[in-house]
């Protein structure tokens, strides 16, 4: 018997489906809490115009991953500590998980997903490879975000001032030599 | 709106807020989100005193000249404050309203001898911020009122701001001190010092400044702002080592070995 491999994204987003099924059989009655609001928004995801209805209560952290599928960016804390989450709004890097999606309508939000210009990586993406400036990876696309998002901040130009505008991204695997070394290569190109 | 509907809680950039939430700790169900009243946003100088919107964020502050000209100290607290993505969306109005005793900007405030403009259907009223905080995280901004701006008169004298915590960036502070320091004359000279993360609220402490207006030794100051604070133990540090790092950030101050 053979077994078709099943994508991970496909995984999680079959096992989420199911999730909230089990949840909407346990309250037996409606699909939600009485106490949730649906709001319709209209934004800009990575260039693409999208309508979405959400719940007035997701964050824009969830509603990225589990409503739109883009799973590039991370949930590390949940409560702004870590940085995995950071996304672009409006050009300047945000927590998404401490903002919530329906305060979002006409935003343009870019993710580590919308980095890339036609197959072409980012310069920071590019930087990152080359410097190995990561281990698990699981830091990395808000690293990513974060350092784009400097490219166009006022910084000085040592690694100290790169790590202070770096301070709210962190890696528990201690890349940060080679994070830093990524960006400094990178302000240097772009 | 927030007269019609008093428990609804104003919100701008969530930032603390919705950790709060997230923790449970928050009972506030139903929000006012303010973001995107940019009116609000605006730093200026109106009839001599800096002006600054209560939505205006950190990144906003750092950013200003207005503001790094007239309070630098401000602008120092501000890059304090997370890190880049909280300072882009925290604003200065939500770091005030949420009355946090270790809150960043705080302190510059009440050293600055700063305004809170609050407004209601009614009206506007002005609050000095000395009586703004009325005791642990509780303010006397009354539920219909939304805090629309801080209000600076001109600060004459060296400024200082200074944040002790875990780590430079992105922690919360153990001790946070601003001071303002007048010119010194032959009588000794003016003084303002508040700190945070020491007292339920963030503090002035009226018996040290007037014990430098007095011109008594530096010494003699230090044991007076040692005794006037009465810091507890947390999580975050000791009562012992929030006095002894009070002082000796006030003698950095005075002594002028100081950024900011």
């Amino acid at each position: 018997m053979s077994i078709t491999p099943i994508d991970r994204l496909e995984f999680i987003r079959i096992t989420a489906a199911a999730t909230s099924v089990r949840k909407d059989t346990k309250s037996g009655v409606s699909v939600a809490p009485s106490a949730s609001v649906t709001r319709a928004l209209a934004l800009r995801v990575n260039g693409e115009a999208v309508r979405l209805d959400v719940d007035t209560r997701v964050t824009l952290l969830d509603a990225l991953r589990e409503q739109l599928q883009l799973f590039g960016t991370k949930k590390g804390c949940d409560h702004g500590q870590c940085g995995a989450c950071t996304v672009h709004v409006n050009g300047r890097r945000v927590l998404s998980c401490l903002t919530l999606a329906v305060m979002h309508d006409d935003d343009d939000i870019i993710t580590v997903e919308g980095l890339e210009r036609n197959g072409v990586l980012h310069p920071v993406q590019e930087a990152f490879i080359e410097h190995d400036a990561f281990q698990c990876g699981y830091c990395t696309a808000g690293q990513i975000m974060s350092a784009a998002a400097l490219l166009n901040e006022p910084c000085g130009p040592s690694d100290d001032d790169v790590r202070e505008q770096m301070s709210g991204n962190l890696c528990r695997c201690g890349a940060y030599p080679n994070i830093v070394a990524a960006i400094q290569s990178a302000r240097g190109r772009a | 709106m927030l007269r019609d509907e008093p428990t609804l809680t104003p919100l701008a950039g969530c930032t603390d807020l919705y950790v709060a939430l997230n923790f449970g700790t928050l009972k506030d169900t139903r929000f006012l989100d303010l973001w995107r009243l940019d009116r609000l946003r605006k730093i200026e100088l109106r009839g001599g005193a800096l002006s600054i919107g209560a939505l205006a964020t950190f990144t906003d502050l750092i950013r200003s000249t207005l503001v790094r000209k007239r309070l630098p100290m401000l602008a120092a607290a501000a890059r304090d404050v997370g890190g880049v993505q909280i300072q882009n969306r925290g604003t200065i109005g939500g770091n005030v309203a949420n009355a946090s005793p270790a809150g960043d900007t705080l302190p510059v405030l009440a050293a600055a001898d700063a305004v809170v403009v609050l407004q209601q259907a009614g009206g506007i009223r002005r609050v000095p911020f000395d009586g703004f905080y009325t005791g642990y995280r509780q303010t006397v901004r009354r539920p219909g009122e939304l805090i629309v701006g801080i209000e600076i008169p001109p600060v004459r004298g060296r400024q200082f701001f200074r944040k002790v915590g875990t780590r430079a960036a992105q922690a919360i502070s153990k001790i946070v001190m601003a001071g303002i320091l007048g010119p010194a004359t032959g009588s000794g000279r003016t003084a303002r010092i508040a700190l945070g993360s020491v007292a339920p609220t963030v503090v002035r402490v009226p018996r040290t400044e007037a014990a430098l207006a007095s011109g008594a030794s530096i010494e003699a100051v230090q044991r007076t702002l040692m005794e006037e604070i009465a810091p507890i133990d947390d999580l975050r540090s000791t009562a012992e080592y929030r006095r002894r790092v009070a002082a000796n950030l006030l003698a950095r101050f005075v002594c002028g070995a100081s950024r900011g």
